[in-house]
This record gives C-alpha cells, sequence and structure tokens, in this order.
C-alpha cells in the first residue's frame, strides 16, 4: 500500500503528517506503543526538516510517500532546501548534562534512531531525500 | 494543546490537554517560564489528557529541570499514559524525572 501527502514547511502541519502516518498503519494491528513510536520519529523527522533545513518558509514544501505492508513501514521524505538537512554531528545525548545546561533540543534524533531500523539521508538531483525504515514483524521473545 | 492551571499555596498544577509537539510546545514554555513558577515548592503535570509527546515537549521540560531543582521547586508527572511513558522511557528520562502513578502520590511528595 502506497500514500502520499504534501505539505508546505509549516511546523502547525506535523499533525497532519502525524495522522497521516497513523492511518497508513491502521489496518496493521501494531500496539498503540508501536503505532506512537512510528508516528514520532516521522514527526521529528519532518520538524527537523521544517524548522532547521527549510526555515520554516512556508513557500517550500515536502512530499511524505509511505510503503507499508505486513512486514516493514517505509517513508521518504523530499524536500528541496539548498541545504540537505543531515545531522552528521550527531552524538548520543547526554541527558543528565542537557539537564544542568538547560538545553532544549538535540534529543529527537535519539528517539529516531532507536525507533527505527535504517535511517538514511541522501540527494536525487535537487531533492533532499530522508529514508526511514521500520520492521513489523515481531521477534520471537528470547 | 490546552493547558490549565490550579494554583495552591505552594503547589502549580497544570493539566496538560491534548498533544504536545514542535507547535504546541512554544506554549507550555511560555507557562513553565514565568517567573512566579519558581515560588511554589511543587509543579505538578497532570498528563492523564496528555495524548502524544516529541522531542520538542520533552525539550521544555528538560530545560526548565534544573532551573527548577536550584530554586527548590519539585516537577513532578502524575496519571501519565503508558504510550507518553515509553517515550521518557526510550530515552531514559524516565529514571530522570519524577513520575508517579497518580495524584496522591505526587500530591505526598
Amino acid at each position: 500500500m502506497k500514500n502520499a501527502l504534501r505539505i508546505s514547511c509549516s511546523r502547525g502541519n506535523l499533525k497532519v503528517v502525524r495522522d497521516f502516518v497513523a492511518d497508513s498503519l491502521l489496518n496493521y494491528h501494531l500496539s498503540p506503543l508501536q503505532l506512537n513510536q512510528i508516528v514520532l520519529a516521522v514527526d521529528e523527522i519532518v520538524a527537523n526538516i521544517i524548522i532547521h533545513a527549510n526555515g520554516e518558509d512556508e513557500s517550500q514544501h515536502l512530499d511524505l510517500a509511505i510503503d507499508v505492508n505486513e512486514q516493514a513501514f517505509g517513508i521518504e521524505i523530499f524536500d528541496n532546501a539548498a541545504n540537505l538537512y543531515k545531522p552528521s554531528s550527531y552524538h548520543e545525548p547526554d541527558l543528565p548534562e542537557f539537564i544542568r545546561q538547560g538545553k532544549k533540543g538535540g534529543v529527537g534524533m535519539a528517539l529516531v534512531n532507536r525507533i527505527m531500523d535504517r535511517v538514511e539521508f541522501t540527494t536525487q538531483g535537487t531533492q533532499n531525500v530522508c529514508r526511514l525504515y521500520k520492521s513489523l514483524v515481531q521477534q520471537p521473545q528470547q | 494543546m490546552k493547558i490549565t492551571q490550579h494554583a495552591s499555596a505552594d503547589t502549580l498544577s497544570l493539566l496538560l490537554d491534548g498533544e504536545l509537539d514542535a507547535s504546541s510546545s512554544v506554549l507550555l514554555d511560555g507557562e513553565l517560564t514565568k517567573p512566579e513558577t519558581l515560588q511554589y515548592q511543587k509543579v505538578l503535570i497532570n498528563c492523564q489528557k496528555l495524548n502524544y509527546i516529541s522531542s520538542a515537549g520533552l525539550g521544555v521540560f528538560i530545560s526548565h529541570l534544573q532551573q527548577f531543582q536550584d530554586a527548590g521547586v519539585k516537577l513532578v508527572f502524575f496519571n501519565m499514559q503508558e504510550k507518553v511513558h515509553n517515550v521518557f522511557e526510550i530515552l531514559g528520562l524516565d529514571t530522570l524525572m519524577t513520575i508517579v502513578p497518580s495524584e496522591s502520590e505526587a500530591t505526598a511528595i
């Protein structure tokens, strides 16, 4: 099953994105925790692309394409920002230090990396592409 | 996101209703930034109607926690839905913040 969505680069559209992702997973019988985690990971990436790569320029847009089946959830997020959003300087956050510093940001990518099985940032011509992948197959209990 | 406040002599209670994301977290940050917040002994966050939290929402609490501790203000979460608690757990924030099951336990702290 494939689904597509185009939104303008406004953080007000994050709810639209979350509903889009949740709707795409409705028929796959995920637990509420699994569903929330996938929605959260997409929300985090889209928020970063809207805010950091596109500076909340509402004349710009993002295209999202979901490919989901019983085995896996995948999403591609396309944007045209001059700067590819790629957290290459990513470090695992030191939360006690973040608390000491009163730091407001910096934990979103940790959530994404811990939830998703694969996270890729690439360019395709003039477009930036982020791909997220998550297996939906339950691992047997050890 | 709707935030309902209730203040008593030493406790400020905030009922969060809705979804706390990169858009709505600005509102919560404004509430916790008010200087009078530091005059209370406790700030209780009722999460019963909080349906969603992203890193932006977590960041609001992370950014205020040290200032609260320095001022002797206890920040306590209660009535947290499992899917919201799970987001705290993924980062290990559940061990760094005070989260209790019920209002009575929050009040007793």
